[in-house]
């Protein structure tokens, strides 16, 4: 095994590793932002003080989670010229300046807006402070958007030539931004982080109501997190449809994969719900599976025929395993998701939202749940994409760069140990700041500055707003 | 008339890179001054200073790096490997130190773990910086459109030289900065080590100076050169007239001098690589125009950063205007 890991695959294993613990920080901030965004609007318009109270509890965690995104987020900028230096010099041209527009678009507006959203209430006012806070919420949807671009761009590439240099060279922008697989890619994403900031809101919120503290502003968070389950949750499920018929159409081996379809089902393909692929043998092991229910799904006809991983060389099979099973935790998930949200409706309606402790407990269980169902999407889309770094162009062993495996063995180490001792000590330090009453000082950190109030105000009104309405 | 885009390009490169020198330059040099201030107190209101502004001067090195891969994807694709080991432990520490700002005040018996991480990672950072640049300037052999060099390549004295200088340099921009932006007994003392860092600071750009056209024939005629050392000699002049305003202002206990005149000695250092690399983007292996993407791709971007640069600008302003002023150390013990 140790002989087999040569530079390629541990550049491999570096990219999944720093951009997997990333993406964990955006799918929470992007819908934490905008979460942050409507308690404020709220606050300013109903004028009760509550909402602002869940809005300094919330933001207090959100800087730390975005803190840890941008950092993390920098090295990914970066990682795709010390370890991918053949794709980047190929592919740069195309996707390059979307990259380059996600920075000037999104990166710099959430960065120059975090500050005054942070620290500047009593400075700029009610308004500007607003302002700001809507800012950074569309500075992350705005990184949403071209980030998504540029990745739907590597699965469904669109709208370029070849070059003399081997390079590919943008002919039609329209079509390489909005490329086939990318409105789908980017509705489900973006629904995806929505759905992981109100589970964790929502398991915030139970775990304070279980314990009987702080009725309303748990019941405000639980209330509003159990909405945005019951709406989205089964909004995803149909756009994950979609995007999967997308997936069928552009990448139909990522699909066969997915499905475990090793075979050609000429008269209607089963819907395999689980089972072990056997990657040797190019079959399913053990599978439970409903007849004809997947060509009911993708093609929407019982007795359509599907093409299986049979009809494509073995060296174009993505790593069948870790598709098909990720792809099961992500339906699974989602499944549990809408399950939660019809159950928070029902007692909603029955009037005991917030007292019914089964309810309140499965919120708290499914509150990591939906980082999990996240990284198994990414898993799923990009292990599938495998093993091209742009589909159908340019395959991943064509990319990496002329780097010894010694050096990169070394920096994933590095990588890895700093990760989990940094990211570890930030997860715990938000844990702690949920499970703390909201707006009630921390025992630990009586003396920690209030840090708006560090620094002396400019001229204009300077205290519009009571000290003890802070956060921090 | 054609218009040039990479060269276009190259000067908003620059432009974002040297925005990231001097604005994380000083939030760098804040934390490398961490060891200094002992006292909680005086790192409370050091942190404070920079805190609602750490993240947006940041970005500017991810639109100097996207940048790059966004307009010379051949310059990124060669010169990142190059620095492959210096870069991962930039970013590594600016991981450390990054985090600081918010892990410090999350608690209280940790509080000095944090502190080292951020001392630790601001000088990590700042000395992997300076390597690189360092290792940049020495050339970066390149063949068939990949790096060719060695793994240790960048490791030289020329390189650590440039190291220890970029570490030295930004304590003074972090000190100045102090200088401005805090009062009482923490601002006498940022006072008394601006004064000391000023020194070495010239000390430590006189000897990079002096060695950097002995690393290639082509340095030396810039420099050296007649006639080229007419307009090269502004550059030293220039360099003269900020250490002369920046000790005024030190000496005449003057807030914002000191720091604008810092920042005048970096901006000229700056100009100062930009004259030895002209027009090479890789020195001394691949020039602006070889690197560039095609005109497609530099005039898509172009169009964005011509209105989006200058709205960056705009708020990125206004969001030290509301910054402004002194930090009160007072205040933040309510």
């Amino acid at each position: 095994m140790i002989e087999n890991l040569d530079a390629l695959l541990l550049a491999r294993i570096q990219f999944a590793f720093t951009v997997s613990f990333h993406i964990i920080f955006p799918a929470f901030t992007i819908g934490l932002a905008s979460y942050l965004a409507v308690l404020e609007g709220l606050w300013l318009w109903t004028k009760r003080e509550v909402y602002l109270e869940v809005f300094n509890f919330w933001k207090t965690i959100f800087a730390l989670s975005f803190g840890m995104g941008v950092v993390s987020g920098i090295v990914m900028s970066y990682q795709f010229g010390t370890n991918w230096s053949v794709f980047s010099d190929k592919a740069g041209p195309v996707i390059g300046p979307l990259m380059g527009y996600e920075v000037l678009s999104a990166f710099f507006l959430e960065a120059g807006f975090l500050g005054i959203m942070l620290f500047g209430l009593n400075r700029v006012g009610k308004g500007l402070h607003f302002f700001a806070t809507i800012m950074v919420a569309v500075g992350t949807l705005g990184s949403a958007f071209w980030i998504l671009s540029v990745n739907s761009w590597m699965q469904t590439p669109a709208g370029f030539a070849m070059n003399d240099v081997g390079q590919f060279v943008p002919v039609d922008w329209w079509a390489a931004i909005f490329n086939p697989s990318f409105p789908y890619r980017l509705l489900h994403m973006v629904l995806a982080a929505y759905l992981t900031t109100a589970l964790v809101v929502g398991a915030v919120g139970a775990w304070h109501l279980l314990q009987g503290r702080a009725r309303e502003r748990a019941g405000i968070m639980f209330s509003m997190a159990m909405w945005m389950l019951t709406v989205v949750a089964p909004l995803q499920i149909a756009a994950g449809d979609l995007h999967g018929l997308n997936t069928l159409e552009h990448q139909p081996i990522k699909v066969m994969a997915m499905e475990g379809h090793y075979e050609s089902h000429p008269e209607g393909a089963p819907l395999i719900l689980f089972g072990i692929p056997n990657t040797a043998e190019q079959r399913i092991d053990y599978a439970v599976q409903i007849p004809k229910l997947s060509s009911l799904i993708l093609l929407h006809d019982l007795n359509a025929p599907l093409d299986g991983l049979d009809t494509i060389p073995r060296e174009l099979h993505p790593p069948v395993p870790i598709v098909f099973w990720s792809f099961r935790i992500m339906v699974g998930l989602g499944t549990a998701m809408a399950i939660l949200g019809l159950w928070s409706l029902w007692a909603r309606r029955r009037g005991h939202l917030f007292t019914n402790r089964p309810l309140l407990r499965m919120a708290l269980v499914m509150g990591p749940m939906g980082f999990v169902a996240v990284l198994a999407g990414w898993i799923t889309t990009e292990v599938g994409r495998q093993p091209w770094t742009v589909y159908g162009h340019l395959l991943t062993a064509d990319s990496v760069s002329p780097i010894a495996a010694p050096a990169v063995a070394a920096s994933l180490v590095a990588f890895i140990v700093v990760y989990f001792a940094i990211f570890g000590a930030g997860t715990f330090y938000i844990l702690r700041l949920m499970g703390r009453l909201p707006d009630d000082p921390d025992e630990d950190l009586k003396d920690a500055p209030l840090r708006t109030a560090g620094i002396t105000p400019g001229p204009p009104n300077p205290r519009r707003h009571e000290e003890a309405l802070h956060g921090r | 008339m054609v218009v040039d885009l990479p060269f276009i390009w190259a000067g908003i490169i620059a432009f974002a890179v040297l925005a990231y020198v001097i604005m994380d330059g000083f939030d760098l040099g804040v934390g490398i001054l961490f060891p200094f201030f002992p006292e909680k107190h005086d790192r409370d209101v050091m942190m404070n200073s920079v805190a609602p502004v750490w993240d947006g001067n940041e970005t500017w090195l991810v639109l100097g790096g996207g940048g790059l891969l966004a307009v010379f994807p051949l310059a990124y694709a060669t010169i990142l490997p190059a620095l492959y080991a210096p870069l991962i432990v930039m970013l590594l520490a600016l991981i450390f130190r990054g985090v600081a700002f918010e892990y410090r005040w999350r608690t209280k018996r940790a509080e000095h773990l944090w502190d080292l991480s951020f001392i630790f990672g601001s000088t990590v950072a700042a000395f992997s910086q300076g390597v690189a640049l360092g290792a940049l300037v020495q050339g970066i052999p390149v063949v068939d459109r990949a790096y060719a060099g060695g793994w240790w390549d960048w490791l030289t004295p020329f390189s650590l030289l440039t190291g220890v200088a970029l570490v030295v340099g930004y304590a003074l921009l972090g000190a100045t900065w102090l200088v401005m932006k805090t009062s009482g007994r923490l601002a006498i003392k940022a006072r008394r080590i601006a004064l000391r860092t000023a020194g070495a600071t010239i000390l430590a750009m006189g000897l990079v100076s002096l060695w950097t056209p002995f690393l290639n024939p082509l340095f030396l005629e810039r420099w050296f050169g007649w006639p080229n050392m007419l307009y090269s000699g502004i550059v030293p002049l220039g360099v003269a007239g900020c250490f002369y305003l920046l000790l005024r202002g030190l000496l005449k206990r003057r807030d914002v001098l000191p720091f604008v005149a810092a920042l005048g000695l970096f901006v000229l250092g700056f100009i100062g690589i930009g004259i030895s690399f002209y027009p090479y983007i890789v020195p001394t292996s691949v020039t602006i125009h070889e690197a560039a993407a095609p005109d497609e791709s530099l005039l898509f971007l172009l169009v964005g950063a011509v209105v989006l640069v200058p709205l960056i600008l705009a708020y990125t302003a206004y969001a030290y205007w509301v910054f402004r002023g002194k930090v009160d150390p007072h205040e933040g013990y309510h």
